[in-house]
């Protein structure tokens, strides 16, 4: 029993449709808890005031539409060299969800950053980033898009999601050495002193993983569609040619 | 002598088999016409003979660097002139002469014309002449005379015999009469690729969603 | 392989504008910017790095569809690709033909378009520099954008999409550069990081090009 089998779409559908309800569910529960967690059951922090609380959004946003990048690419990379089929169409269906994140990392970056910064927008370099970054899932998914045949496409589209990696990542260097920014480091590594008192931490971790299960679930789902999709295109091309 | 030969060949096109179980040999001197209805699957053999796309299965053998394939269009780039156009496949091939070419496709009093300015035959021609060009035995061409009127489907057969009878081989692609009664003919519709329940090959991209 | 770029540059010559096209194009861009910023000289030559790079990244996506375009519709991209040539080579001499008909003229001309726009005396040298370090790289790039987008019909709106995030750091390392120089700071972190990206892309990009090209063509 091998990893590669779930390869195979029929026995991804018949696995994924078991999982799918346990995974719903899982991720009603932690968003749930999560977020009434957060928004109701947290004191005011000193110096950000009631605005802390868009943070049990915004960081798991921010932190899921990096990972759905890498898990792109992770997936493009197992379609180029191992030709499954199922991998591609989970690149496929991971791409609007992962923009989706970015757009929601962005804007509630600037509705928190208005009452902190005074400013919606800054050229910080990590919203600049992130920016950078929803470009280049408008530009995968719009190839997607634009090619007819599935195979062509689901290659073409692997070849710059791995060129696309190295760019967002040299993106983000250039970015740095551009201009210095106001956002604060990261305060969620585990090993620092000024990591955020646990009072948040808790529930954001919650949040964290009730995100993280929301992808999956629309993961699945979305994949499941791209099969069926993909399923009907060859029954009516092998119609046409008999 | 074997210029080319194919082994139990089958092709796909858009992720699905169209033909199956093709085998055949093409020798020296030889020319090897395919026919069949439309969509059968001569350009997908053509090209993937060229090597312009990977077989679903079997074997193409052939001496290396033997092939020059000649698609639908000819290639021609229409602001140079005849002889920079052969001239440039001339080089790319490494051959050192295009001269043998041009006369024996009639292009002499052409050769400073740019390519727009040709009509449809003698760009046929032209095309030709690249073939020549290339030095390369074996030509793979698909549809060569569409387009043509029957005096240059007749110079197009001549130049076909010139090139057996000089021991290259020609395997082409085609639904109308080429003017060429002594090649062989292979007929493409009993290798249409069966559904695999029905006993054809597997293994094709979209079968695994069947 | 030089016979492909000869003919591409004859080509280019022959179906006119190839070099003056993008030449024009980026005068107009100069010409359009002190009209939508004002004319005083300062905010000018502040902006003017930017504006320069700017220019010629348009100027240089202007071309970039008409790469494959042309072969590939008229057949020659499927001669060669079955012609005893490595078509990582096709690509690279593509992107160099590229690079002469639009980048080149760029860098020759930057200065003039410089005086037009107030730049500094200590940043012409740094101008040229960095945009004759920079253009190869937008070339090759896109010339990995005009692959992917080879066989569709309306690709050239697509092709922008995909090459001008692939620009952000070649923009960044090229402006900054100029910049600089202009200021008289240091330039060798931005003037080295330039370098290395154009090396870099120059060395590994023509690779998934001609893949893409393979794709394109199967």
């Amino acid at each position: 029993m091998s990893i590669w089998e779930y390869a195979n779409p029929v026995k991804f559908m018949k696995t994924s449709s078991m999982l799918l309800p346990w995974v719903t569910g899982l991720t009603v529960i932690c968003l749930v808890v999560g977020l009434i967690w957060g928004f109701f059951f947290t004191p005011e922090a000193t110096n950000f005031g009631s605005t802390v609380k868009v943070i049990y959004v915004h960081v798991p946003s921010a932190m899921m539409a990096i990972n759905i990048w890498v898990m792109m690419l992770v997936t493009s990379l197992i379609w180029l060299i191992r030709r499954h089929h199922v991998s591609a169409l989970a690149a496929k269906a991971a791409a609007p969800i992962g923009m989706v994140m970015t757009l929601i990392a962005l804007i509630t970056g600037a509705v928190w950053g208005q009452p902190m910064w005074g400013t919606w927008w800054e050229w910080d370099p990590r919203l600049t980033s992130f920016l950078i970054l929803f470009l280049f899932y408008l530009g995968y998914m719009a190839l997607w898009e634009a090619i007819d045949n599935p195979d062509t496409a689901a290659d073409l589209t692997g070849v710059l999601c791995l060129v696309g990696s190295v760019f967002a990542l040299l993106s983000r260097y250039a970015v740095n050495f551009w201009n210095q920014g106001l956002h604060q480091g990261a305060t969620l590594s585990l090993d620092k002193e000024e990591n955020i008192s646990d009072v948040y931490w808790f529930p954001l971790l919650i949040c964290l993983a009730g995100f993280v299960l929301l992808f999956v679930t629309l993961l699945l789902l979305r994949t499941r569609t791209e099969i069926r999709a993909r399923r009907l295109k060859a029954l009516e091309q092998r119609e046409r040619m008999a | 002598m074997t210029m080319l030969s194919v082994d139990n060949l089958a092709v796909t096109r858009g992720g699905l088999a169209v033909l199956e179980g093709l085998s055949f040999g093409l020798d020296a001197g030889h020319a090897l016409v395919l026919r069949g209805p439309n969509g059968i699957g001569k350009t997908t053999l053509l090209r993937t003979l060229a090597g312009l796309q990977p077989a679903l299965h079997g074997s193409i053998s052939m001496p290396p660097e033997s092939m020059a394939y000649a698609g639908h269009s000819d290639g021609l780039k229409s602001t140079l002139t005849v002889t920079e156009n052969l001239d440039f496949w001339a080089s790319v091939y490494g051959t050192d002469s295009i001269e043998g070419a041009l006369d024996r496709m009639n292009l002499r009093g052409l050769t400073e014309r740019p390519a727009m300015s040709l009509s449809a035959g003698q760009k046929r021609r032209l095309g030709l002449a690249r073939l020549l060009v290339t030095g390369r035995p074996v030509w793979v061409l698909d549809e060569p005379t569409v387009s043509l009127d029957a005096a240059s489907v007749a110079l197009f057969a001549d130049a076909v015999r010139a090139h057996l009878a000089q021991g290259g081989a020609a395997l082409m692609a085609t639904h109308i009469d080429l003017g060429i009664p002594e090649a062989a003919i292979l007929d493409l519709a009993p290798f249409k690729a069966k559904p695999p329940e029905q006993g054809g090959i597997s293994g094709a991209f979209d079968e695994a969603f069947i | 392989m030089l016979a492909l770029l000869s003919r591409d540059l004859k080509l280019a010559i022959r179906a006119g504008g190839g070099f003056g096209l993008g030449l024009a194009f980026f005068l107009i861009v100069v010409t359009l910017v002190p009209f939508g910023v004002g004319p005083e000289g300062g905010i000018l030559a502040r902006i003017a790095p930017g504006i320069l790079w700017l220019g010629s990244l348009l100027a240089c996506l202007l071309s970039l569809d008409r790469i494959f375009a042309l072969d590939f519709e008229d057949g020659s991209l499927d001669l060669l690709a079955t012609a005893p040539v490595p078509l990582e080579g096709v690509v690279t001499m593509k992107a160099l033909a590229h690079w002469i008909t639009t980048g080149l003229p760029l860098v020759v001309a930057a200065p003039v378009f410089g005086v037009l726009l107030h730049l500094e005396g200590a940043a012409y040298q740094w101008l040229v520099i960095s945009l004759l370090l920079g253009t190869p790289a937008l070339s090759v790039l896109g010339t990995f954008g005009a692959a992917l987008t080879v066989g569709l019909k309306r690709g050239g709106l697509l092709l922008s999409l995909l090459v001008l995030p692939l620009y952000v750091p070649t923009l960044i390392f090229g402006a900054e550069l100029i910049r600089r120089g202009a200021e008289g700071m240091a330039t060798q972190v931005p003037l080295l990081m330039l370098g290395g990206i154009t090396t870099a892309v120059i060395a590994v990009v023509p690779f998934a090009s001609a893949a893409a090209i393979r794709v394109n063509l199967r």
